[in-house]
């Protein structure tokens, strides 16, 4: 997310001037069983049509200068790279065997991925096209997210319970964290210090102190009228401005909105079922929730935390990639 | 006789407080459920291959994390002939300093492996026998494998939300098909099923017992019998595989055969499922079934307690053994019901091609956890010695 935040940072920029009286631009989403993206109109909050991909797509995000994106497909063991002009697939990648997430360097020369079924971490020279280093991690490992200064890579492993501090020169686990149980997903402070890691089986999140790697703190989420072991955080993001952190609640069909400082949560917006990944538009004016078991996405206005629209995408949707 | 697997043994021997905990698996020599004609073609719900597969999956996949914390976990495998062979392996590895016992053993061979080693925790993988939690209940024994009672449930919410309410029971001849048969009728009238009819079935070509052994005459009106569904008690399996597509009439098939309540299946598609079953297949070369499920959970059973106890000693890790919280790749937390030992879980209800339900199935309720409405719950009091 590094580079997307570089990029996003310098449009922020550019849009204070501009009047976002209306949501431009499209979400892509991938769903596991489509081997395709639905297209949804970010205006009429429809879909508008469906980009063919490569096998079971389902990490999506922007690299290099961000006018491509890069589609991980576990069934094919590649990612698929398409232009975000053109719609159009322009390269591919090899990511070692079922890849599952990824995050790039901030030189964008480097992907770094989990591969599930491996219990890896494979690095990818985009140029090339070559995995360079395969880093053998716990079990089902998936989140995977890069420090803003590229020398550190972190990957959780589900089954391990671990967060796996990994260095990017050298390709050694420097440190194995012990978190919640099942841990997901990552997002990380601006400044740095924090990194924040769902746990799914926990009903929590794990702050981290990205110094020691000792626990600052853990959010435990309340949902009322659900139990603890039907509150299942998978999916995090945070503002640019890190003081606000939106959490999926998986099994609760919720998703959280946290308080960054206080890590209170402040809001609970029911969405579809199982929420999963969630994404902001630029403006951060709107969260999209891609709901796993009800086949939708879930448009929530974040300012009056409500949902507004869910849109039917595709076939067990995974994630959305907002592009403005 | 003996295999040794040392697991993290290298990395145990580096670090310098290193507990290396010692666990030893019985399993039935010669064990007729192994028998190829039965693994070539398993029945839905038995096993398919040995139990100590599943356990070395988990122990291999637990390394990382044991050597995190600087523990270690061994497995020898022992194999016995009968119920006296049993008790000598149990007492002998006790003896020798096991942190705790594992038993793929019919239930009076496992009893008497228990009674064996009392102090040492017992982790059942391979019987489902309901007077293990109940009567013939232990202080140290736990379950990983889902009781019979447990799955007559699982089918009995499943048919009550399906509003399939009239049931037809058909249990074969076997004293195991009696006892399995009670715990059918037990939760057919639990979730308020009727029963239509209940008759005994016999596998025979015997023209003279055909009332007993054709699924048409055994499913037939005659008499105005009516069903919504067909419930087989078949131990065996083979009588119960045929029944599908055979019954008088058009009703589907539940129990032994046809819709069947399972601890996990190769079909099952959510939470990381798919993952945990091709894991397996590799390293097995088969596809995972109910008991891989139960071996493999027993295995990290015990990684999480050496995990949370690493230095030991062995009452910190028996002590946590018992509150272990483990991951089954069912979707929630799964822990031990302090009341028979038994793993709660969900089950999987499936025809071998999909999993059709799974159960708890929405909308049961229970005042503290879903997952105790399968099985025996806590007021019960069914095991006294726990």
């Amino acid at each position: 997310m590094t580079a997307p935040l570089l990029r996003r940072a310098a449009l922020a920029a550019a849009l204070s001037t501009a009047v976002l009286a209306q949501a431009q631009g499209v979400a892509y989403v991938s769903s596991e069983k489509d081997d395709a993206l639905a297209i949804v109109d970010l205006k009429t909050l429809s879909v508008t049509g469906t980009l063919p991909s490569c096998k079971r797509p389902r990490h999506l995000q922007r690299i290099g200068d961000g006018s491509r994106m890069l589609v991980a497909c576990t069934d094919s063991n590649r990612a698929d790279i398409i232009d975000l002009a053109t719609r159009k697939v322009v390269g591919q990648l090899p990511l070692g065997d079922e890849p599952e997430a990824f995050d790039v360097s901030p030189d964008g020369k480097t992907v770094y991925v989990s591969n599930e079924d491996a219990g890896a971490l494979s690095f990818v020279d985009v140029a090339s096209g070559k995995v360079t280093r395969t880093v053998e991690v716990g079990k089902e490992p998936e989140g995977v997210k890069v420090a803003a200064d590229g020398k550190t890579v972190w990957v959780t492993s589900e089954v391990a319970n671990l967060v796996h501090v990994v260095d990017t020169a050298s390709g050694k686990v420097l440190k194995n964290v012990k978190v919640g149980k099942r841990p997901r997903r990552f997002a990380l402070t601006p400044d740095g210090s924090q990194l924040w890691v769902t746990n799914e089986l926990a009903a929590s999140v794990t702050v981290l102190s990205t110094k020691d790697y000792s626990t600052v703190a853990t959010l435990d989420f309340e949902v009322k009228g659900a139990r603890k072991a039907d509150i299942t955080p998978v999916g995090i993001t945070m503002t640019r401005d890190g003081k606000r952190a939106f959490v999926a609640l998986g099994k609760a069909n919720h998703v959280a909105f946290v308080d960054v400082a206080s890590r209170k949560v402040t809001d609970l917006v029911l969405v579809g079922k199982r929420p999963w990944n969630v994404a902001l538009d630029k403006a951060e004016q709107r969260l999209y929730v891609v709901n796993g078991l009800s086949d939708d996405m879930t448009v929530v206005d974040v300012a009056g935390a409500k949902a507004l629209k869910s849109i039917p995408v595709g076939r067990v949707p995974y994630m959305a990639l907002i592009a403005e | 006789m003996k295999r040794f697997i040392p697991l993290g043994l290298l990395l145990a021997l580096g670090a310098a407080q290193a507990a290396t905990f010692k666990a030893t698996l019985l399993v039935r020599d010669d064990d007729p459920r192994l028998e190829r004609s039965r693994t070539e073609r398993p029945a839905l719900g038995h096993p398919g291959g040995p139990a100590a597969q599943g356990l070395d999956v988990a122990l291999k996949e637990a390394k990382l994390e044991l050597d995190a914390e600087g523990a270690a976990i061994t497995l020898e495998t022992v194999k016995v002939g009968n119920a006296a062979a049993a008790r000598d392996a149990a007492a002998r590895a006790e003896k020798a300093g096991a942190a705790a016992l594992l038993a793929d053993l019919p239930a009076d061979w496992l009893l008497a492996a228990a009674d064996a080693a009392k102090a040492t925790p017992l982790l059942n993988i391979g019987e489902s026998a309901d007077r293990l939690r109940e009567a013939d209940c232990r202080p140290k024994l736990v379950h990983l494998l889902p009781s019979e009672r447990m799955r007559a449930d699982a089918l009995a919410q499943v048919l009550a939300q399906r509003r399939w309410s009239n049931v037809l029971l058909l249990t074969g001849p076997s004293p195991d098909d009696a006892a399995r048969s009670a715990t059918a009728q037990a939760a057919i009238k639990r979730y308020g099923l009727k029963l239509a009819a209940s008759k005994p079935f016999k596998l025979s070509a015997d023209p003279r017992e055909r009332d007993l052994a054709n699924p048409l005459l055994l499913t037939g009106t005659a008499g105005g019998l009516a069903y919504d569904v067909v419930w087989v008690v078949d131990g065996d399996g083979e009588f119960a595989r045929t029944l599908p597509y055979r019954t008088a009439l058009p009703r589907p098939v539940v129990g032994d055969a046809g819709l069947v309540a399972q601890a996990w299946s190769p079909a099952f598609e959510r939470y990381g499922a798919p993952q945990v079953s091709r894991r397996f297949a590799k390293a097995a070369g088969r596809p995972m079934q109910g008991h891989d499920w139960a071996g493999w959970m027993a295995g990290k059973a015990l990684a999480a307690a050496a995990v949370a106890a690493p230095k030991g000693p062995p009452a910190a890790f028996q002590k946590a053994l018992a509150e272990v919280e483990i991951d089954g790749s069912k979707g929630v937390p799964l822990s031990f019901r302090a009341w028979d030992g038994q793993l709660r879980q969900p089950l999987l209800l499936g025809d071998g091609q999909s999993v059709v339900a799974t159960a708890p199935v929405d909308g049961i309720l229970h005042p503290k956890n879903a997952l105790d409405t399968l099985g025996a719950d806590a007021p019960e009091k069914l095991c006294k010695t726990r």
